[in-house]
């Protein structure tokens, strides 16, 4: 696949990442996704993550996010494979919303991140919609790099906090 | 409210014009010249007038050194090596004894409290090789409370005498104060003395806030605050540390406001869609016109100080890039050609610089440039150093500083535009995004 080749780097920030944009576990997200209906009574605790319906399952099944290049908002081949999981989920479970948030590294000046943050976060919503998910069900906030999730000073950090992040809440919410 | 203080009449004395001196000139620093040796002065410890002032008359004075010695302009000489004592504040100079130890000026003072807790100040300037006072006596009064503001009034007359240049201790310094973990930072507003004395938070650590800044009265706060969840601009009244959202239409985010220098107007930027842009609001009705239409992220404008131009910083270039456009938008010319990010552009309140942060060969600037984007120079250089803003004078600047690793934690420095005199600015715990007032009233 051109995954490795493109990113390898992120790639292994993905994988330690909960393996979030497995292939094999992307796809079993939607043949789960399919049989949610029946899923519950087959040994799946609902609500938790082996719940293909459920938040936890989105989260950690799934893969709530993508990651980016440097000074970049535009995909890789690998974040889309993610998004497209993500759009076939909000497909599925259309009793959800989500809000997505953008993130930057340390490395840059604060305003300039939050306008990158959300840069990113919108380059996700747009790919979500162009995969049919409604856009009244997709918010969009940045963080800038106020909220980075690793805290070392190196790329290997800086390369997960890259991010935008897929958080998903109960349909009732809104804002 | 917060006129702690009324600037009292001047002058107990006449004072004949300065006449040159016999040895080298006029009592005088020339900053931009460079200065190597610290100008020596004597402030000994003010004369209380009656027992109520007597404690306060010591510390007055210890204010007025650590203000002057702060500049990295001067040095005091200190009270052990003094030969004369001013007893009183009216007794004659003895010019030979300050010449002695080479005292070049020497401030004296005195400082008397009435019944009611008002606090009076007054104080001489004395060029001791010329033996003559330099400009004239100057009285202060004001509540007990406000008494390091009366040391600073002292200390900011005595830099100007002497320099030339308008004074800065008398004046504050909004911030984001930081606690907690890199991961998970908690941040609030907090104002303080520009020596970090008489620190008060504004607003709690519930949510996210960022780059505060005065409006030219000082007298209220500009922040972006995720209070209502996403980041939105909020205007915070000082004196009564109320606040309110300022109304944006359209938009998903606003962030990065400042004020006009008529205080009637906010700069700010706006997303939607992904997409920042520049606005302009009037406080009073709140309505906004667009000031740029790009593709590219338009941000952390600054006014020039007649109101008539902003620079901001935009990546239209491909890489973020210092560009001045008119107030009322338009065309925008772009003046950070060198190698390199640039960014947080901010406006000289003298109006003849530009201080910036600058990115490049992964460590971070703070500089100067002319309006041009000539005569660039870089005073700083460290892990991370961002977010400029300048004392009142346009002498000094104060910026953000973070080290680096897992650890990293910020703390507000400040230095000299000639790049001299870089130091750690007193604050209590991690600070960023400082934001210095005009001078205060």
């Amino acid at each position: 696949m051109s995954i490795l080749n493109r990113a390898a780097i992120l790639l292994i920030a993905a994988l330690a990442l909960s393996a979030c944009s497995n292939k094999d576990r992307f796809d079993n997200a939607g043949a789960g996704a399919g049989g949610a209906g029946s899923g519950a009574g087959a040994g799946v605790v609902p609500g938790s993550a082996n719940d293909p319906a459920s938040p936890a399952y989105f989260q950690q099944a799934v893969g709530d996010r993508v990651l980016f290049l440097v000074d970049q908002s535009t995909l890789t081949d690998e974040g889309r494979a993610t998004l497209d999981g993500q759009a076939q989920w909000l497909l599925t479970n259309t009793d959800y919303q989500a809000t997505i948030e953008g993130h930057a590294d340390e490395q840059g000046t604060r305003e300039y991140n939050l306008a990158l943050g959300a840069r990113r976060a919108n380059t996700v919503r747009e790919y979500l919609l162009s995969k049919g998910v409604a856009g009244t069900r997709l918010k969009t906030v940045s963080y800038g790099k106020e909220r980075p999730i690793e805290i070392c000073s190196e790329e290997a950090c800086y390369a997960k906090n890259r991010r935008a992040v897929t958080v998903i809440a109960a349909g009732g919410l809104t804002s | 409210m917060r006129h702690l203080l009324t600037l009292a009449l001047a002058a107990f004395a006449t004072i004949a014009p300065l006449a040159a001196l016999a040895q080298g000139g006029p009592l005088r620093i020339e900053i931009t010249e460079g200065v190597i040796e610290p100008l020596p002065f004597a402030v000994p410890n003010f004369v209380p007038e009656n027992a109520a002032a007597a404690s306060m008359a010591a510390q007055i004075a210890r204010v007025v050194s650590e203000d002057l010695t702060g500049t990295g302009l001067f040095r005091e000489i200190p009270a052990s090596a003094h030969i004369s004592q001013v007893s009183s504040f009216s007794s004659p100079v003895q010019y030979a004894d300050w010449k002695a130890i080479n005292a070049q000026a020497l401030i004296t003072g005195a400082v008397s409290m009435d019944g009611g807790g008002r606090l009076t100040v007054k104080f001489r300037l004395y060029d001791v090789f010329a033996g003559q006072e330099l400009g004239s006596g100057l009285q202060f009064s004001g509540t007990e409370a406000g008494w390091r503001r009366m040391a600073h009034k002292v200390a900011d007359a005595v830099y100007s005498r002497i320099t030339g240049e308008g004074g800065y201790f008398d004046s504050r310094v909004v911030y984001v104060s930081e606690t907690g973990p890199k991961d998970n930072r908690r941040k609030r507003l907090a104002i303080m003395d520009y020596d970090g004395a008489n620190l008060q938070f504004l607003t709690d650590s519930a949510s996210i806030v960022l780059a505060p800044r005065f409006s030219p009265s000082g007298d209220r706060v500009l922040y972006t605050s995720y209070e209502t969840g996403r980041p939105q601009i909020f205007v915070l009244d000082v004196a009564s540390v109320g606040r309110r959202v300022l109304p944006t239409q359209g938009g998903n985010m606003a962030f990065s406001p400042r004020f006009g220098p008529n205080g009637q107007t906010v700069v700010y930027s706006m997303e939607q869609g992904g997409n920042t842009d520049l606005y302009m609001m009037n406080v009073a009705s709140g309505q906004s016109t667009r000031l740029t239409n790009a593709p590219s992220i338009e941000t952390a404008p600054s006014f020039s100080p007649d109101g008539s131009r902003i620079v901001f910083e935009s990546d239209r270039s491909g890489t973020p890039q210092v560009y001045v456009m008119s107030a009322s938008g338009g065309e925008a010319t772009r003046i950070s050609f060198g190698q390199g990010r640039y960014g947080t552009p901010v406006w000289s309140p003298r109006g003849d610089l530009i201080a910036f942060t600058k990115q490049s060969k992964g460590r971070f600037h703070i500089g100067v440039m002319r309006t041009d984007g000539s005569e660039e120079r870089l005073l700083t250089a460290s892990f991370l150093d961002e977010g400029p803003t300048w004392s009142p004078n346009g002498r000094v600047i104060m910026f953000t500083r973070e080290t680096q690793g897992a650890q990293g934690a910020s703390s507000l420095y400040s230095v000299d535009i000639t790049g001299r005199n870089l130091k750690r600015v007193r604050t209590d715990g991690g600070a960023s995004d400082p934001a210095w007032s005009p001078l205060q009233n």
